[in-house]
């Protein structure tokens, strides 16, 4: 089923020159391998389309069970030239928790309702 | 040696909560000690800002905040022991150290003060050039000839090596220039594990409790993304405190019955936050290895962070120079139903149309709708029709001052000669600011030297 990152990630953004960097976070550790299968650099640079007019890097850091993505290209020229509202990328990290990625569902059952619960993906089906 | 000590953050910017260092230091007790308090003041920016300050008045350009924080924990951090790191002596360290002498006087306690010099080469560009050193600009190669003549400020970032040299001569405040934010909470551990300057794990490990500690509450709590709704009395947020032992290893926790939160999730953002390639975090003192990062939540706010290993440092200091690089002026309007956002949209045209019949040049124009897509742009899921009210805001950037000028006269008049039921536009005229642009390099450490200087209050 298809499930928001939002729902079994969290994130936070920042700003390395023209680049926003976006750390995301499995909220548990078995979602953390699924994660790193599908939310790749290429899957980020076509979510980020219109936004982000550079490369995606990608580095991995499974002890966190987390990615980086450094977005290049993305701040209008960096935090202290750039006119855009969000010129320090603040709020690219929620912007990446909007992407969708496929879930099997055997996790999403396994999953404990305390720490993740599913409710948006029920109400959807 | 002690057994362990507590490191706690008292400011993670300049312009932060200012309560925060006073609770920190408050708060302080025999069950929820602090031996240091570090204060993170510098932003690229800030520096640029501070120089201007100084050129006007030879006795600015440092974090004026920092001295009322001073002067409002001063007796409670000799009653207790505390002492004070932080960066907020920006582009002049002494003047901050002389202010605060001032309010030392003013209270009748004696203080030992350290001041950290040499990181400004603003004044020695150009021998540091002469000398072969070219500055060029480290993301895209650059020559600094081409914007030489329009350089701000110029600060090389120290590590925490000349700060423990200002805590072995017993510095109680040590005030520092452009001091690299990790070094502000590495260096008394180094100053009191005896930790080897070759030591790379230790030395990773107390640069990592720098990260976690130089944006304040951003690592207990606060700006949290997931579920944010269950932090508990944000009003009253504990800064982050690093409980620090010999082996490298760290406990991150804050003050009992303070608000947010201390977690396993809370500590991983702020790790994340603002970082490359998490293999190479390089830092004057060592490079450290992100991924080798452990975390054990062990509950009540306490977060074990261990397994750091960390890579000898680089032969160069980062260097951060800013120039200015022409002007920039932003303007808003609000538009309400019906038809805000179609509104808004006129407008926008409207201006670009009259800025151009104007003979207005500008290298960008940009125009965004605050409240609807200004931040997730094609992400957001809107319909525009159903958009009941906008803030339209326009921003111009260019060389050309004269442009800047024309377009701040050319926002108000859209309210009375375009679309209808529009407001709030206050404050008068957009007026053309200084776009001051970065320039990070590299320099050799042999290039300079930093000059540490203690003294007591007479």
């Amino acid at each position: 089923m298809k499930v928001q990152l939002l729902e079994i990630c969290h994130a936070r953004s920042g700003d390395k020159g023209d680049a926003a960097n976006v750390g995301l976070i499995a909220r548990e550790e078995k979602f953390y391998p699924l994660i790193r299968s599908t939310v790749t650099a290429s899957a980020v640079k076509k979510h980020f389309k219109g936004i982000c007019n550079g490369k995606v890097e990608r580095f991995e850091l499974p002890n966190l069970w987390a990615l980086n993505f450094l977005l290049h290209n993305t701040l209008g020229g960096g935090g202290t030239v750039s006119l855009k509202q969000d010129a320090q990328g603040k709020t690219i990290a929620a912007a990446l928790l909007r992407m969708e990625i496929d879930v099997p569902s055997a996790l999403t059952r396994k999953s404990s309702k305390k720490q993740t619960t599913m409710k948006s993906v029920i109400k959807k089906k | 040696m002690k057994e362990k000590i507590r490191i706690a953050s008292g400011q993670g910017f300049w312009g932060d909560l200012p309560s925060a260092p006073i609770d920190q230091v408050k708060l302080a007790s025999k069950q929820s000690p602090i031996d240091y308090m570090m204060m993170d003041y510098l932003a690229e920016v800030t520096m640029s800002i501070m120089q201007k300050q100084k050129l006007r008045d030879p006795k600015a350009g440092y974090a004026k905040d920092l001295v009322d924080v001073i002067d409002a924990i001063l007796p409670d951090i000799v009653e207790k022991n505390i002492k004070v790191i932080t960066n907020g002596g920006g582009v002049n360290p002494e003047a901050c150290r002389d202010a605060i002498f001032a309010v030392a006087k003013k209270r009748g306690i004696p203080i030992r003060v350290g001041v950290v010099l040499g990181d400004n080469i603003l004044d020695d560009i150009d021998p540091i050039i002469k000398a072969g050193h070219p500055l060029k600009n480290m993301e895209n190669g650059e020559a600094l000839t081409n914007v030489r003549s329009r350089v701000l400020s110029a600060n090389v970032y120290f590590g925490a090596m000349p700060i423990v040299e200002a805590l072995r001569q017993g510095a109680q405040i040590v005030i520092t220039g452009r001091t690299t934010d990790t070094g502000l909470t590495l260096a008394p551990m180094i100053y009191e594990f005896g930790w080897d300057e070759h030591d790379w794990d230790k030395l990773a490990s107390g640069t990592v409790a720098g990260h976690i500690l130089e944006c304040g509450a951003q690592s207990s709590g606060g700006n949290f993304s997931a579920d944010w709704k269950s932090i508990k009395d944000f009003a009253n947020i504990g800064f982050p405190i690093a409980e620090a032992y010999p082996n490298g290893e760290f406990i991150i926790t804050k003050h009992p019955k303070t608000g947010g939160r201390v977690s396993r999730q809370t500590v991983a953002e702020q790790l994340l936050y603002e970082i490359g390639d998490p293999k190479e975090y390089i830092t004057p003192d060592c490079v450290a290895d992100f991924t080798s990062i452990h975390l054990e939540d062990l509950g009540k706010d306490r977060v074990k962070v261990f397994g750091i290993k960390g890579k000898p440092a680089t032969d160069f200091y980062k260097v951060s120079m800013s120039y200015n690089d022409g002007y920039s002026a932003q303007g808003n309007l609000t538009y309400t139903w019906p038809d805000a956002m179609e509104k808004a949209m006129v407008a926008d045209k409207i201006l670009r149309a009259r800025l151009k019949k104007s003979g207005c040049t500008f290298e960008e124009m940009r125009t965004e709708f605050l409240g609807v897509n200004s931040c997730h742009g094609p992400l957001t899921p809107v319909r525009l029709d159903e958009v009941q009210e906008v803030v339209v805001k326009f921003a111009v950037r260019g060389q050309d001052k004269n442009s800047i000028v024309e377009f701040g006269k050319n926002i108000a008049p859209l309210i009375l000669t375009g679309p209808p039921s529009v407001t709030g536009f206050a404050g008068g005229r957009p007026k053309p600011s200084d776009v001051v642009a970065y320039w990070p390099a590299l320099l050799r450490k042999t290039a300079v030297t930093p000059k540490v200087i203690v003294e007591e209050t007479k």
